[in-house]
């Protein structure tokens, strides 16, 4: 019942709103941006004389800094789809609701916000690992990577849209926090090698979406990977794919015509 | 063509039925007000009218387009103000109006004539680059009314739009309306809980009880429908002589006494005047001040709900919606 056009102009409208409202949010660009330079400085400095194993003679400030861009990625874009519970609960949500724009573009807007806001974290910290040494394996592969980050964000803005779905409230935010977004970073091996993790958490970490993102963004960034790139693009791609889909729909059924 | 065409509209909340079977149209370029005590249905039609809910059965065309089977061209026709706030806190004036603007498409060469003017028609063109969060309530509903109109709606619905308000500022929201009604041939839906913004605005109005419509017309008929007029004497007499003697008369239909002043319910009351007057003279008694008003809308809603809009607020809202908002969310 709601077409399916897409209207470009409330897309952008939408796009505009959130990237006011990221650089205004003061709390949320420290959050997002402060937190992950530190930890990358931290992580870097403090284990990188830590026998950490795996590592294959990379030193671990170099290893951990695709992680660091994965778990980046992993926060701003969740929160950037799961946001939406705000928007209802301020009451924004149904002047947007009400509008004559298709839900598609609703959702859209949204995800360009997101992607947008990740890609420059993304950047940011790049340019902080850079600053202290980093060098990129081949320049070749850099679009590859910047496909890697572009998609695993939509994913998992997409992700936190369903995950605003199934909440009534801004309520359940820390929940999801604590029970899905902690376990996809740890699960992932963005902060560690899994190559000597148990054989359990090896197999989960192989349901975990953020892992092919890591390991993508490894193969493009350090040159080395535990899966082939295609592969990781591949189940990126495919992950993107189904979490819109997915979101949008749910989006369309809780946010639109009740009844 | 109508604006609006309800037709047998129900809207059920699982057992508790939000509204039993509408059935009204309301014409091109009218002011319409929807009156009921809260929980009587109002909000409910609202949303289905701008297409958030679904009717349980019935239909409701608006701009004539069905809210069922052409919800986009619905959405393109209207604007909504609703009762609760839906601005964005964290942008400005000027940035919600904007949005707003490009979401409804507003040709891009208007825009920023059409922000500015509204902006300085609600009285906000000072405080247009500051957050909404700095803004009193006041601010955010003129606000809001004005994003409502920015993109000329041929409908535009208002959901208690000067609920919480004070008095000034309530007063220049109804010369917009008004303004607005009037000027662009806006046809306007408000729903109130206040008599007096219904009395003073609409051309037309429904009661509505229980979700269902109670009366239906514009408040002067229905004020006469209710019957005549109220005669208020004031006097020195406390012999009730005056109160007696007025008792005989046929025309009047009802005395009300209370200390120095009587309530007189009659047919065309000031023709009536001068034989009250005449009674008291021949009764050498002497009246302080005759005055003679029309029965508010209050009466109206008394006279066919059997109920003051006081204690149906009170008693049936919780009542009706013992789960809050129903409806809402």
């Amino acid at each position: 019942m709601n077409s399916p056009y897409l209207d470009w102009p409330a897309v952008g409208a939408l796009w505009l709103r959130e990237m006011r409202r990221f650089l205004r949010m003061r709390s949320r660009l420290v959050g997002t941006l402060v937190m992950p330079i530190l930890l990358f400085l931290y992580l870097g400095m403090g284990l990188n004389r830590v026998i950490v194993g795996g590592l294959e003679g990379t030193a671990y400030d170099t290893y951990v800094l695709p992680g660091i861009l994965a778990m980046s990625l992993l926060l701003s874009s969740t929160f950037a789809g799961i946001s939406v519970l705000w928007d209802r609960e301020f009451g924004f949500l149904r002047e947007i609701m009400v509008a004559p724009v298709s839900r598609l573009s609703i959702v859209l807007g949204r995800i360009a916000g997101g992607v947008t806001t990740t890609l420059i974290q993304a950047a940011i910290i790049t340019a902080a690992g850079v600053a202290t040494g980093f060098r990129f394996a081949s320049a070749r592969l850099l679009p590859v990577g910047l496909a890697v980050l572009v998609l695993a964000s939509i994913g998992f803005i997409a992700l936190g849209l369903v995950f605003a779905s199934r909440l009534r409230d801004t309520q359940g935010f820390n929940m999801v926090m604590s029970f899905v977004i902690l376990p996809l970073l740890l699960l992932s091996g963005a902060l560690f090698p899994l190559a000597t993790a148990p054989a359990a958490l090896r197999l989960l970490s192989l349901l975990d979406p953020l892992t092919y993102t890591v390991d993508g963004l490894r193969a493009c960034l350090l040159g080395r990977s535990a899966l082939p790139l295609a592969l990781d693009l591949g189940v990126v791609a495919a992950f993107a794919v189904i979490t819109v889909l997915a979101g949008t729909a749910l989006f369309q059924r809780t946010e639109g015509t009740k009844g | 063509m109508p604006a609006i065409r309800v037709e047998g509209l129900v809207r059920r909340f699982g057992d508790i039925v939000a509204l039993d079977g509408l059935s009204f149209e309301i014409g091109e370029g009218e002011l319409f007000g929807i009156l009921g005590p809260n929980g009587a249905g109002k909000t409910t039609l609202i949303n289905i009218l701008s297409t958030l809910l679904r009717p349980s059965a019935g239909s409701a065309d608006v701009a004539g387009f069905s809210v069922l089977d052409r919800p986009d061209d619905v959405r393109k026709s209207i604007g909504v103000v609703f009762q609760e706030s839906s601005l964005d806190t964290r942008l400005t004036a000027r940035e919600n109006l904007s949005l707003h603007a490009a979401v409804y498409r507003v040709p891009r060469a208007e825009r920023r004539q059409r922000i500015a003017d509204m902006l300085a028609m609600v009285e906000l063109e000072d405080r247009a680059d500051s957050l909404v969060e700095t803004f009193s309530g006041g601010m955010r509903r003129r606000l809001e009314l004005a994003r409502g109109f920015t993109h000329r709606p041929r409908v535009l619905f208002l959901d208690e739009p000067s609920l919480g308000l004070d008095a000034q500022t309530r007063r220049r929201i109804w010369e917009h309306i008004d303004q607005w009604n009037r000027e662009q041939a806006t046809t306007v839906i408000l729903t109130t809980h206040y008599m007096e913004e219904a009395d003073r605005l609409c051309g037309r109005v429904a009661i509505l009880d229980r979700g269902r419509i109670a009366a239906l017309d514009s408040p002067e008929r229905l004020k006469a429908l209710v019957g005549g007029d109220v005669v208020t004497l004031e006097t020195s007499d406390k012999s009730g002589a005056l109160a007696a003697a007025l008792r005989q008369r046929p025309w009047i239909k009802a005395v009300r006494e209370r200390d120095g002043v009587l309530d007189l319910s009659t047919e065309q009351g000031a023709q009536r005047i001068p034989a009250i007057v005449s009674a008291a003279q021949d009764l050498g008694i002497a009246l302080a001040s005759v005055n003679l008003h029309r029965p508010s809308l209050e009466d109206v809603f008394l006279h066919f709900t059997g109920r003051s809009m006081r204690e149906e607020s009170a008693n049936d809202l919780a009542r009706r919606f013992p789960m809050g908002r129903a409806g809402l969310q």
